[in-house]
């Protein structure tokens, strides 16, 4: 019989992660599946606090605490999700693949002698529990399953609902924890001021920026300033998330034209980020697969480009605008200030 | 006192991101070996990222140990050597994503602990955070395991030395955030994102110097055979998805606005 773990922790502020919770549900899910016993484990620096998120979980509920597991680091995190793993004795550990624990957990299995697939988009469990994950950068599905154990899987955000229980509180069990010696000292966050923020990954849309902005346009002159001016103006006015293509935030290695706010995190594609977001508009890009790819969990898709034959008219995209992106954000920009 | 680095990038190759890819029997790609080959994008990073780091500090080493078929390690050593000087390290082994991570981290662990003059307390292994086969990012982590390196960061952007051999890194978190640490110094592991800085132009000095010991780093390469630990797959497929476009030409600005308005607000 299978014994799952689900690993989560805290956010900023202190209580479980939305993720962490989607990986709750996965557990419950998938222990109900296999008919297997299910713990869960916290990482936190005072996991009272989240009993309360747990309730009505008929599951026993791990703690390590440290004050030193605050701020995500390697050695301090992954002590602690080795400790509650060797407490628990799992043979799966379901998790978030947040940047805390994509950064760790692959170590903690080696340490358990397991394996570790990560950015699961789906878990079944029949006969044996099968996971499904894309290769080649969103461009291959594939349904895998292993004989190794433990087997850690490492769930990709926004796949599933978040767990939400209601009942009574679980009682937590503390684990022991000892800490390396910590070599490393975490300083802070570096983000972009509330009113510069650019990438919203809760946002509904997502807007996409190529390199065309910074192109010249039919007066034979470049408008970055312009293209600047329009595209901050929809974000603000739209919420929306920004992402772009690799030729536009690679142009500022290159001299050209250049938006001021585009850097290679709101890269989209290949070598980008794959976000998730109901709907996506394109605009001055043409579509090539290795910027597609990114678009895999993008539903419902526009783009406007003035070529007819650009990579989105060829079924990427639900509708093309064969227009100048200039011309309909200007307007569209417009109708949404109309608006608020 | 000048800080000496030993960094060793570990880095795969793959079909060049324009190909088109079609999965087939083992699973495997189609015509695999015939699909060109490059460098894996942020592994690249990591290997400039890497060259300035040791131009930096003299006295520092770069090493590219990359595991490959060897006759697709020559041709994408071709074009990389002529980027930046490094020493290769080259492993002849399969090619692709559908490997099993814990094989891989075992062979590229075993070749970086066999590099001669290797000075351990110095070493900064260096990678891509993500490859852009796999892309699951436990290849690297695993090799800084296997090395016995207790301080790792992944998708890095930036690291900064101090003079006292102490470095502070910029690692990717969510909402296009990043997480400042610090670290005392050397043993580490970072696994980088994009970086900052712009591939570096042909050298053909560089690539002269580089292919001297290229070419017998290749003839020397130690074939291995990958295992499966466990991994089965019970499929592989390209996504169906084909959207039926419709293409919007003639439309005023204005109607497109509306519609794109009335779109968002659906």
């Amino acid at each position: 019989m299978e014994n799952i773990l689900v690993l989560t922790h805290v956010d900023e502020s202190g209580v479980l992660s939305r993720a962490s919770l989607e990986s709750v549900a996965a557990g419950v899910e998938l222990s109900s599946a296999l008919s297997a016993k299910l713990s869960i484990g916290v990482v936190a620096v005072d996991a009272a606090a989240v009993a309360a998120q747990l309730a009505g979980l008929n599951a026993c509920v791990l703690a390590a605490t440290s004050p030193e597991l605050a701020e995500p680091r390697f050695s301090s995190d992954a002590a602690a999700c080795e400790a509650l793993c060797r407490t628990a004795a799992p043979s799966i550990v379901l998790a978030p693949g947040s940047s805390r624990f994509t950064r760790v957990l692959p170590a903690v299995a080696h340490r358990l002698g397991g394996v570790t697939d990560t950015h699961i988009t789906l878990l079944t469990g029949g006969a044996q529990a099968e996971a499904t994950r894309w290769f080649y950068r969103q461009r291959v599905e594939a349904v895998i399953t292993r004989t190794a154990r433990p087997w850690f899987l490492l769930l990709d955000a926004g796949t599933r609902t978040a767990y939400a229980g209601s009942g009574a509180a679980p009682t937590v069990e503390a684990v022991a924890l000892t800490l390396p010696a910590l070599r490393t000292k975490v300083l802070g966050i570096k983000a972009p001021k509330q009113d510069e923020q650019t990438i919203r990954p809760d946002a509904k849309l997502l807007f996409v920026a190529g390199a065309g902005w910074t192109k010249k346009q039919a007066d034979g002159q470049v408008h970055a300033t312009d293209a600047e001016a329009l595209i901050l103006g929809f974000l603000r006015n739209a919420d929306a998330s920004l992402g772009s293509s690799k030729s536009l935030v690679d142009q500022s290695g290159e001299n050209q034209s250049v938006l001021n706010f585009m850097t290679h995190l709101n890269q989209i594609g290949q070598t980008g980020s794959t976000p998730r977001h109901a709907k996506g508009l394109s605009t001055c890009c043409h579509g090539e697969e290795p910027h597609v790819v990114g678009w895999r969990f993008v539903n419902e898709r526009r783009a406007i480009n003035l070529d007819a034959n650009c990579g989105w008219a060829r079924g990427k995209a639900d509708v093309v605008y064969i227009a100048d992106a200039f011309a309909v954000m200007e307007r569209v920009n417009a109708l949404l200030a109309e608006k608020k | 006192m000048a800080n000496v680095f030993h960094i060793v990038v570990c880095s795969g190759i793959v079909p060049d991101p324009l190909q088109t890819l079609e999965p087939a029997a083992g699973p495997t790609l189609k015509n695999e070996m015939m699909l060109p080959a490059v460098l894996d994008p942020w592994a690249a990073s990591a290997l400039y990222e890497g060259a300035a780091l040791v131009a930096k500090h003299p006295g520092s080493k770069l090493w590219l140990v990359s595991l490959g078929p060897k006759a697709k390690l020559q041709q994408v050593m071709m074009t990389v050597g002529q980027k930046v000087p490094f020493e290769l390290v080259a492993v002849d082994g399969p090619l692709g994503g559908f490997t099993d991570a814990t094989s891989t981290a075992n062979a590229l662990a075993e070749a970086v602990a066999a590099i001669p003059g290797l000075d351990r307390a110095k070493l900064l292994l260096f990678g891509g955070w993500e490859s852009a086969s796999r892309g699951a990012g436990v290849t690297l982590q695993l090799v800084g395991e296997l090395l016995g390196i207790g301080d790792q960061f992944q998708g890095v952007d930036e690291i900064t030395v101090a003079e006292d051999g102490s470095f502070q890194v910029l690692e990717r978190i969510e909402g296009g955030r990043h997480q400042q640490s610090q670290c005392v110094g050397a043993p580490a592991v970072l696994g980088w994102a994009t970086g900052s800085l712009p591939e570096p132009r042909n050298s053909p000095q560089v690539g002269m110097a580089n292919m001297r010991a290229i070419m017998p780093a290749l003839q020397k390469a130690k074939s291995i055979k990958l295992d499966a630990n466990g991994l089965t797959y019970a499929s592989v497929s390209l996504p169906k998805q084909q959207r039926e476009t419709r293409l919007v030409r003639d439309l005023a600005p204005d109607e497109i606005a509306r519609e794109i308005v009335q779109w968002m607000a659906e």
